[in-house]
């Protein structure tokens, strides 16, 4: 795999380097040419390594260290309580709370987006006119911002809102619900939200997964006699295998750090109240205004260890030959 | 449901034919749920807030502009376009420069630690951005970064780096050694190939990686929302925030107000869709 990738002298010593005729001479260029080479390395890479250590590494760190101290952010921390932070996070039934819901985003997201997502991706995989506005208009959610479209769904779902008058002049008024304030409801009304704003990135992938695959085989199998829906569950399906598992895993990963459109769609009041808290917004109210700095560093401590092993599970038993030689290094 | 055309074998390709019946009406059905609420919103920035709470799901009658003008002409809505602008053009330009020098690094040169520092980067595909936050204010706040610029768009770099040399090496390690060692020949170095032939020949990834850095930045709202406080500095998503909740009974300016945020990522998405798919399928393939 090396040798691959490798950069060498061209062949014949027809280099720019200026090599003597003699032994010596060669030997000594060459060293000036490795030389060159690490300077090279060492130049292109640092910035990069620089700015991902100080900026992705070290925070995480130092979370570490502030989750043993009872801090509230002035001067350096002082008084070291140990697992203490840890403990009061798990006794908090405001944080249990934020962890059912977190719960619920990530399968929710994967049980409801998966199957809808991979509909319509069939549907706007198939060749027609007009194909590319249909796919074009269903991205659009996905694009917007989590904040703007979290306002704008506070709005529709306000009460005696859009929503609410729409339900009404459809004649079903019985469906009108306190969407955003009922406390039972509020994490099922976000789930909904989300499904529309996330379910166009599934469809994103799954099509950029079905365009590789060859239209030989679907045509090979429609020549066969197998119908649409034959070629699609036998042959396009099992094929997207490795997208469909990229998209759990990114799916999962984005729902456990969810934070954007619960901290701007819900009111902080029922947020308060662990009805639509998550891991993500329950750190940012304890931590950032607070002010319970060292605890907050804790809860990020749980977030990040929650997300890291469930990211390695899913790598180690789904994803290993779908990414390759990222992370695992030996997958191929 | 019967396949639309069999392929002849003399062309080999199909016509582009009209879609059953059925397929329009499943499209248009998922078209619509997809963007109903977005027109919702427009639309709705042209009644008034009067008209908005008499009938929520009505149609603007007479139609007023003045939510949109005094969006425009009032509000710090410019300046915040601005400010997300500069931050997401610095972010994009860093995470670009930066990814390309490290990946070129790692797909055209041999040398020892080569594969473990890829993994090192890879690594940080693992470390949620959203779990690092607070240490993350701590330690700009300790660097005296706070309210700058900076704040932003150094961390934004090294989280969006990884993916972005996950993206890009693939591309570089493609690019055949015969040209490499004709530019060689033809007395170019190293950095000359890459500047000459490497990055020309991969601006396809290079635009799928800085349009996802720019479109993530763009979009972004809790690391701003935590490291800029100074309103003057506010960017987009904090913006849309804020006067939602200063004017939280100006229903019609509050949603004139996100119809004009919507508006730039909106039209940054049509021109830049075929990038975002195609880098997306880059990924998938690995």
């Amino acid at each position: 795999m090396t040798s691959a990738n490798q950069i060498r002298m061209p062949a014949g010593g027809a280099s720019a380097s200026p090599a003597g005729p003699d032994g010596a001479g060669r030997a000594s260029a060459r060293r000036a040419e490795t030389r060159r080479k690490w300077y090279e390395i060492i130049g292109l890479t640092t910035p990069a390594v620089v700015i991902y250590v100080m900026f992705v590494l070290v925070p995480m760190g130092f979370a570490v260290y502030y989750s043993l101290f009872r801090w509230r952010g002035v001067g350096p921390p002082t008084e070291f309580v140990g697992l203490r932070n840890y403990t009061l996070a798990f006794q908090d039934p405001i944080f249990l709370d934020a962890l059912r819901n977190n719960a619920i985003i990530v399968f929710g997201s994967l049980l409801i987006q998966g199957p809808i997502a991979l509909g319509i991706a069939l549907l706007l995989n198939r060749r027609f006119r007009g194909r590319a506005v249909f796919r074009l208009l269903v991205f659009v959610p996905y694009v917007l911002a989590e904040v703007t479209v979290g306002i704008m769904w506070k709005l529709l779902l306000t009460g005696n809102g859009t929503v609410d008058a729409l339900l009404r002049s459809l004649g079903m008024g019985g469906l009108v619900h306190a969407w955003l304030a009922d406390l039972d409801l509020v994490i099922w009304t976000l789930l909904a939200v989300l499904t529309w704003k996330y379910v166009g990135f599934a469809i994103i992938l799954l099509l950029a997964g079905l365009s590789n695959v060859p239209d030989e085989l679907t045509e090979a199998a429609a020549i066969d006699g197998a119908s649409w829906w034959q070629i699609q569950r036998h042959v396009t399906i099992p094929l997207l295998g490795p997208t469909i598992r990229i998209w759990m895993f990114l799916s999962m990963i984005g729902s456990l750090q969810i934070f954007d459109m619960i901290w701007v769609t819900s009111v902080p009041a029922v947020r308060s109240l662990g009805a639509s808290a998550t891991m993500a917004t329950y750190m940012v109210d304890n931590g950032f205004f607070a002010r319970l700095w060292g605890y907050g560093n804790a809860v990020a401590v749980i977030l990040f260890v929650i997300s890291f092993v469930a990211a390695l599970l899913f790598q180690r038993f789904l994803l290993r030959r779908d990414i390759q030689g990222a992370i695992t290094g030996r997958a191929k | 449901m019967a396949v639309n055309s069999v392929p002849s074998p003399s062309t080999g390709r199909r016509p582009v034919s009209w879609g059953t019946p059925l397929t329009y009406a499943l499209a248009l059905a998922v078209a619509a749920v997809s963007i109903a609420p977005v027109i919702y919103v427009v639309i709705g920035g042209f009644r008034t807030t009067r008209q908005i709470v008499a009938n929520p799901a009505g149609l603007p009658d007479p139609f007023v502009f003045d939510n949109y003008v005094r969006v425009l002409t009032q509000s710090n809505f410019w300046r915040q376009a601005f400010n997300s602008a500069v931050i997401s053009l610095g972010t994009t330009l860093a995470v670009v420069v930066l990814g390309l020098a490290a990946a070129f690094v790692l797909a055209r040169y041999s040398f020892r630690g080569r594969e473990g520092l890829y993994t090192f980067f890879t690594l940080g595909l693992l470390f949620p951005a959203g779990a690092a936050i607070l240490p993350l204010y701590l330690m700009l706040r300790d660097l005296s970064l706070i309210n700058s610029y900076y704040a932003v768009i150094l961390p934004q770099v090294a989280f969006s780096l990884p993916l972005t040399i996950v993206i890009l090496r693939p591309f570089l390690s493609a690019i055949p050694r015969e040209l490499e060692d004709a530019a060689a020949i033809d007395g170019a170095s190293r950095l000359g190939f890459l500047w000459r032939i490497a990055m020309p020949l991969s601006r396809p990834a290079l635009v799928t990686v800085g349009v996802l850095a720019f479109v993530a930045s763009w979009n972004s709202f809790l690391l701003p929302l935590l490291v800029l406080s100074d309103v003057n500095l506010h960017t987009l998503p904090l913006g849309v925030q804020n006067f939602s909740s200063q004017y939280s009974t100006d229903t019609a300016g509050v949603l004139a107000f996100t119809s004009l945020a919507m508006l730039p990522a909106l039209l940054f998405f049509t021109l830049a869709e075929k990038q975002i798919v195609g880098g997306l399928q880059g990924a998938v393939k690995g």
